[in-house]
């Protein structure tokens, strides 16, 4: 500081404004996109037929009702069937958290698809066997058969996430609840899951979401969802506005179920805002 | 390090080179056709990777007529005209019937063969006629895409129709025994009661083919405007039938002249 | 049981020459996506860094669009919609030209925009985890923008991002299994072309469900090693 009253400040450096090149690069991409989506909306304009409307609406309806109950229904089974993968990855006893370790790592590390296949084209070929126990009314039925591969698939995730979730809360809690003189189940119950739910949240969120987009393979095993009617609409019409038409749907459920997830994010999480 | 790094880099470029030619090749002409592979005895792959049946020798003979040297490529059923149109190939010789929806897409040539669908059931069946009624309530099998799948819908209105990406999978289903009937060409229906898995059912009856839905039978597909090949093509489908090469196909897979009448 | 054998043998009976062949395919379509996935993810997570409100919403959109849409119907749009796209595009200029995306590449560049719109993500959370003193750091010793961000920004980036990265990988070896849909001959096809074929569906998608399963723990291995070699570089620091 000088005493002559003329202060040298080290200014940070100017905020640089106007056309930088990061706003140029960002226009361009913003135009492009632009340019795209009224490429798109223009081919939409083209292609809309009232006929074709009236005659497929409905059916992508019919299949956007099937991909929600299929994936309704593998996620809810799947968390149940967790509980207990979850419980034998994070047991003690080596055989059982071996057992449980090699079927997350299955349904992990192979695909969806193939997952189908083996159970739905797979299993089929053992109908005599499987008439023997009385499953093969289930395992007749395309939509049971995905159902099951769904499920199976989406529990070896939710025990991973569920695990996660437990652990992610600390020892100290279930030290500390002990001392208080909790019951283990009590403890589970009223202090870590409240506590893992926060951790879990968005994972299960993200499980949802991928379940959504990976149901549409179950139209290759003749099942009628959105995406099983939208390639029979583009078989009938040769159309290409029939797969867009899926594209703004599916994207649409899943923007949605999105700001859902930070919505519920943000109330369940108020507490830990300063 | 650095070697590895320029394979790294040279992997995608070279993928990404596209081909771009000419469609209207001057000297002899090159011709890409494009067929399923999953429709036996029309097309089909063997355990060594390669093409076989008669749409595969039609299109050889065919191919061998106009003097073009042909390449074949595999696309599956459900993607054929859209990569004929994307120029995937130039066309589509795989058992596709001529109809009014698909010509608002492509161009097809003069018919190469003719045929009636029919009905499969298993032989301890209970169904008993070829009738709507006959078939209300049953699962019934066809390929995705095609006329049998849009002949089944429209006509056993009663009945819960299945879709299979390829003619392979219903069977497979059919042997499984998740279907009641499967729909398609007599002829690759006998075909798979001929094989080994085919021991579980039997013909049902043969369908009146509706003329709205099938069209006047199966013809080879080019994109729109491509008038001189489509000339081309019929022309050598014609020199075929003259010159006894057609006959001598169809005999080395049937027993009666699938050209029909 | 002795014809399992025989099925899956190299010969022309078998099936064995072909599933390798997809294994093979399979393998290359993975590799070639990673480095397109992974140098679009960098510089869509940049682009959502940036103060500039336009290029943070151009990349937002993009992967908006491309871990909304279900992988299929990305493949599908990639493989029909762009070939279409383009070959109208390219007829404005020559109408006698044709162009073609073949499945190879049309696979790449849809598991590509999938792969890399996830993998802005992790890149994102990598970044935010680099305290600022880090630029600031590199500034202050007189390197430029350019420099900060590749000698001392991204050693670290990698390290972090490393773990969410190696998820991605496993995940895009599994996607790829969609491109048997659009007729590329991968290990799901060749095994399903088999299993139709003979009709020994469970043998062989069986044997598909292992190929992946093997492929994952082989990259398992590799990453790890990977991963621990960054961590020693990071401790030594």
């Amino acid at each position: 500081m000088s005493a002559n009253g003329t202060i040298a400040v080290e200014r940070p450096p100017e905020v640089k404004q106007g056309w930088t090149r990061a706003r140029i690069i960002g226009v361009v991409l913003l135009t492009i996109w632009a340019a795209l989506g009224l490429g798109v909306l223009i081919f939409m304009v083209n292609a809309w037929d009232p006929d074709i409307f009236a005659r497929y609406a409905p059916r992508y309806l019919s299949g956007l009702w099937v991909t929600i109950q299929l994936v309704a229904v593998s996620v809810i089974c799947g968390a149940l069937l967790s509980v207990p993968i979850a419980l034998g990855r994070m047991s003690r006893n080596k055989l059982i958290a071996g057992l449980a370790y090699a079927y997350v790592y299955f349904f992990r590390g192979t695909p969806l698809l193939a997952q189908t296949f083996l159970i739905y084209y797979g299993l089929g070929s053992f109908r005599p066997e499987l008439q023997a126990i009385g499953l093969w009314g289930f395992f007749r039925e395309a939509w049971y058969c995905a159902a099951f591969a769904f499920t199976l698939n989406t529990s070896a995730y939710q025990a991973e996430i569920l695990r996660g979730a437990v652990e992610s809360v600390g020892r100290g809690q279930w030290e500390a609840a002990s001392a208080l003189g909790l019951s283990k189940l009590q403890t589970l119950r009223k202090i870590i899951i409240p506590q893992a739910l926060i951790v879990a949240l968005r994972p299960y969120g993200n499980e949802i979401i991928l379940m959504i987009k990976g149901s549409a393979i179950v139209a290759i095993i003749t099942v009628y969802d959105l995406m099983g009617e939208t390639r029979r609409a583009y078989a009938r019409t040769f159309d290409f506005q029939t797969y867009i038409w899926a594209a703004i749907i599916y994207l649409g459920i899943v923007e949605v179920l999105r700001n859902a997830i930070d919505w519920i994010e943000l109330r369940i999480t108020k507490h830990l805002k300063r | 390090m650095l070697i590895s790094r320029r394979i790294a880099l040279a992997l995608p470029a070279a993928a990404l080179a596209l081909a771009v030619g000419s469609a209207h090749a001057q000297d002899t002409m090159k011709l890409k056709i494009g067929t399923e592979g999953a429709y036996p005895p029309f097309n089909n792959l063997t355990a060594d990777g390669s093409l076989e049946g008669f749409d595969v020798d039609i299109a050889k003979a065919l191919c061998a007529e106009m003097k073009a040297e042909c390449e074949f490529v595999t696309q599956d059923w459900d993607g054929i005209i859209p990569a004929l149109q994307a120029g995937k190939f130039d066309a589509i010789i795989a058992s596709m019937s001529i109809t009014e929806d698909r010509k608002k897409q492509v161009d097809f040539s003069n018919k190469y063969y003719n045929t009636p669908p029919a009905l499969v059931v298993p032989k301890e069946s209970d169904i008993t006629g070829t009738s709507r009624e006959d078939l209300a309530g049953k699962v019934i099998g066809a390929q995705g895409a095609t006329t049998h799948a849009t002949f089944a819908e429209t006509t056993f209105s009663d009945s819960d129709v299945k879709v299979y990406p390829t003619a392979e999978e219903y069977k497979l289903d059919m042997v499984n025994g998740r279907l009641d009937a499967v729909i398609d060409d007599v002829i690759v229906l006998q075909e798979f009661l001929d094989s080994e898995d085919g021991a579980c059912c039997k013909v049902l009856g043969t369908l009146t083919p509706d003329e709205a839905i099938y069209g006047p039978g199966i013809g080879i597909a080019v994109r729109q405007g491509e008038d001189e090949l489509r000339e081309k093509l019929n022309a050598a489908i014609t020199a075929i039938r003259e010159n006894g090469k057609y006959k001598e196909i169809n005999d080395q897979y049937f027993s009666f002249d699938v050209y029909g009448d | 049981m002795e014809g399992v054998w025989t099925l899956l043998s190299f010969g022309p009976e078998g099936w064995g020459d072909n599933i390798a062949k997809g294994v093979l395919l399979t393998v290359t379509l993975a590799l070639a996506t990673l480095p397109l996935g992974l140098a679009i993810g960098f510089f869509v997570a940049l682009g959502k860094r940036s103060n500039d409100k336009a290029l943070r919403l151009a990349a937002n959109i993009y992967t908006t669009i491309f871990r909304g849409l279900p992988e299929l119907l990305t493949l599908f749009l990639v493989f029909y919609g762009a070939q279409i796209g383009l070959q109208k595009l390219v007829h404005l200029f020559n109408p006698d030209a044709n162009i073609e995306i073949n499945a190879f590449v049309a696979g790449m560049v849809a598991l590509g925009a999938v792969f890399s719109s996830y993998a802005s993500e992790v890149f994102l959370a990598a970044f935010r985890a680099i305290p600022d003193g880090q630029y600031e750091g590199g500034h202050a010793i007189g390197l430029s923008n350019g420099q900060t961000m590749r000698l001392v920004i991204l050693p670290q980036l990698i390290r972090l991002a490393l773990p969410g990265l190696s998820n991605l990988w496993l995940i895009l070896l599994k996607d790829t299994a969609l491109v048997s849909v659009i007729g590329l001959t991968d290990i799901l096809r060749q095994t399903g072309i088999a299993a139709r074929v003979t009709k020994e569906a469970f043998l062989f998608y069986g044997i598909a469900c292992l190929l992946y399963l093997v492929l994952a723990m082989l990259s398992s291995i590799a990453l790890g090693a990977i991963e621990r070699r960054t961590k020693r570089h990071g401790v030594q620091r």
